[in-house]
């Protein structure tokens, strides 16, 4: 199956949700004129990232009844493209999470609640969040996909148990502060993401799209760069730094197949094994969390 | 030992030379979003003649334009005529709105008032006057006040509180003095700028270099060491800084900490501004 995939490398406006909601029905419009199926937004694409005290303020709950979810449902259905967006999720006891929707066809397919969350040097997000507790695979119409939150594939847990769960396209999106300056084109976390996630689809044998924003709050810069590889590891197309822009690229996900001809790890990985071992680890005193 | 300094020096020389096109593109984009999304569309800049306000005129240029940014010469009577050229180097190789203001009479009725003041209490009303005058320019020409900081001086306290210290962002602020060089090297500042001993031109022959009592290369590696890979004073003596440098610096540094936050509130309510009622300057920006 062919499909095109978009990344709206967009600059959120901190906390002001109508200005970035206008953003994505903007971006949606654009991709729809490039032939999008499948839009990504960053991390808290509708929010701004370095919320602090504004999260209780721009939380909402994704479906129909949400005020900011409504019109962007209404736009997966009438253009017919699916759309991964950013947001501050609020359950029914009180609770905040870091999310990421998948809607399509006007409904909301799944939501994904950042599981690791940076409580070090420069971020503060165990101050305001909850932790996420699932990490799930889902069927859309484009296969099996996986969504994943900036410090979730800083980890290789999630995107290991996303590949055993059956996704084979990994929707990672971020809103990444970039820093790290030296001699190099391009600063040291920029190109630690830029490693893991090209490793990733290698050593998954799976497509992976990294979606960054940019803008700056604060002192903080987000680098954008956001780009999409192969199966076979290699880069199918990457986005400007610094700069806003919408990056698109067609994919087969017929090389899914053909990579794993070749490099049949997917076959041969040994969940059994894995599991016996993480089981003697955890009985071991290894840790619970 | 001697082997190990030689080193650390070399680990630290390294790690302190940056890309200064990528340091460039970020900071101009800095500059670009933070003055526009504020509703600014221009910028008031000290020239002092120095390398650090030359190379944020030409970052704050590029990003602007030159027209939007407007340089101010702000000479006291013992500034030296060297400075004063080195500022119009600027202005004629930007082509930016400038003008001149001798501080002279306005800060000489306050010396006169207490004839026992020392250049420490001159050099921070000169530079408080500085300050006044950037930001009633910054009314009248519609910019905001970009500072000049560098990394290197905020972390030794090597500024005047509320006077070069203050500004509405200070783009050079994570970029030590050796690295802001190199930046200023590549970004078109006239040369006699670069090569000329940095000063703060409070009075004649002063050097930052000689009031500080170490070089801006030897601080700048102790001090990447110690704030950027996060060394103890005690590794960094191990690795072979000398001891009373070591601790020297470090207690300029802790001593100095109060000029980089802002004034203390006490907490006595349940919610209290600068403790629990966190929002960043951003905030729906």
């Amino acid at each position: 199956m062919k499909l095109t995939i978009g990344l709206a490398q967009i600059a959120p406006k901190l906390g002001d949700v109508d200005a970035n909601l206008q953003t994505h029905l903007d971006y949606i419009d654009r991709a729809q004129q490039a032939g999008v199926d499948l839009l990504c937004f960053p991390e808290l694409s509708l929010t701004g990232y370095y919320l602090k005290d504004l999260t209780y303020a721009v939380a909402t709950q994704p479906g129909a009844g949400s005020p900011v979810f409504a019109p962007l449902l209404a736009a997966s259905q009438a253009r017919n493209m699916d759309i991964v967006v950013g947001f501050v999720d609020r359950d029914a006891r009180g609770r905040f999470f870091i999310g990421a929707a998948y809607l399509s066809g006007g409904t909301v397919v799944h939501v994904h609640h950042k599981v690791y969350l940076p409580t070090y040097t420069l971020f503060d997000e165990g101050r305001y969040f909850a932790w996420g507790d699932a990490v799930r695979a889902f069927d859309t119409r484009f296969g099996r996909v996986g969504l994943l939150i900036c410090e979730d594939f800083w980890h290789v847990g999630p995107p290991y148990l996303l590949w055993l769960d059956g996704a084979d396209l990994l929707l990672m999106h971020s809103a990444s502060p970039a820093r790290g300056i030296d001699a190099e084109a391009r600063l040291s976390s920029v190109r630690w993401v830029e490693m893991m996630n090209q490793a990733y689809a290698g050593v998954l044998t799976s497509f992976v799209t990294h979606c960054n924003r940019v803008g700056f709050e604060d002192g903080f810069a987000f680098g954008g760069g956001s780009a999409m590889y192969d199966p076979d590891g290699e880069l199918i197309v990457q986005g400007p730094y610094y700069e806003e822009a919408l990056v698109t690229a067609a994919i087969d996900t017929d090389d899914l197949h053909r990579a794993r001809y070749r490099l049949p790890l997917l076959r041969d990985e040994r969940t059994g094994l894995m599991m016996r071992e993480m089981q003697r680890i955890l009985s071991n005193g290894g840790g619970t969390r | 030992m001697i082997g190990k300094i030689h080193d650390i020096k070399a680990h630290a020389d390294a790690k302190l030379i940056v890309n200064t096109e990528l340091a460039r593109k970020i900071l101009v984009a800095f500059i670009r979003d933070e003055v526009m999304k504020v509703g600014f569309e221009r910028a008031v800049i000290g020239l002092s003649g120095g390398i650090d306000s030359a190379a944020i005129a030409f970052l704050a240029a590029e990003a602007l334009g030159p027209a939007n940014v407007f340089g101010l010469r702000l000479p006291y009577e013992a500034s030296s005529q060297d400075s004063l050229d080195d500022a119009q180097k600027v202005i004629d190789a930007l082509g930016i709105p400038h003008d001149t203001v001798d501080i002279t009479p306005m800060v000489e009725p306050l010396f006169a008032r207490f004839p026992d003041m020392n250049n420490m209490r001159k050099g921070n009303i000169m530079a408080r006057q500085r300050m006044i005058i950037l930001y009633d320019q910054s009314e009248a020409f519609g910019g905001l006040v970009i500072g000049t900081g560098n990394k290197t001086e905020i972390l030794l306290g090597y500024t005047t509180l509320h006077g070069d210290s203050a500004a509405a962002m200070h783009p050079l602020g994570d970029l030590y003095k050796t690295q802001m060089r190199q930046l200023a090297r590549d970004i078109g500042v006239p040369d006699s700028i670069l090569t000329k001993p940095p000063s703060a031109d409070l009075w004649a022959g002063q050097t930052d270099e000689a009031e500080l009592g170490y070089t801006y290369e030897n601080v700048d590696r102790l001090l990447y060491l110690l704030v950027d890979e996060r060394y103890s004073l005690k590794e960094a003596v191990a690795a072979g800084f000398g001891e009373a440098f070591v601790t020297d610096v470090w207690a300029r540094v802790q001593r100095n900490h109060f000029k980089r936050v802002p004034p203390l509130v006490c907490k006595i309510s349940k919610r209290t501004i600068g403790h629990d009622f966190l929002y960043l300057r951003d905030w729906g920006k």
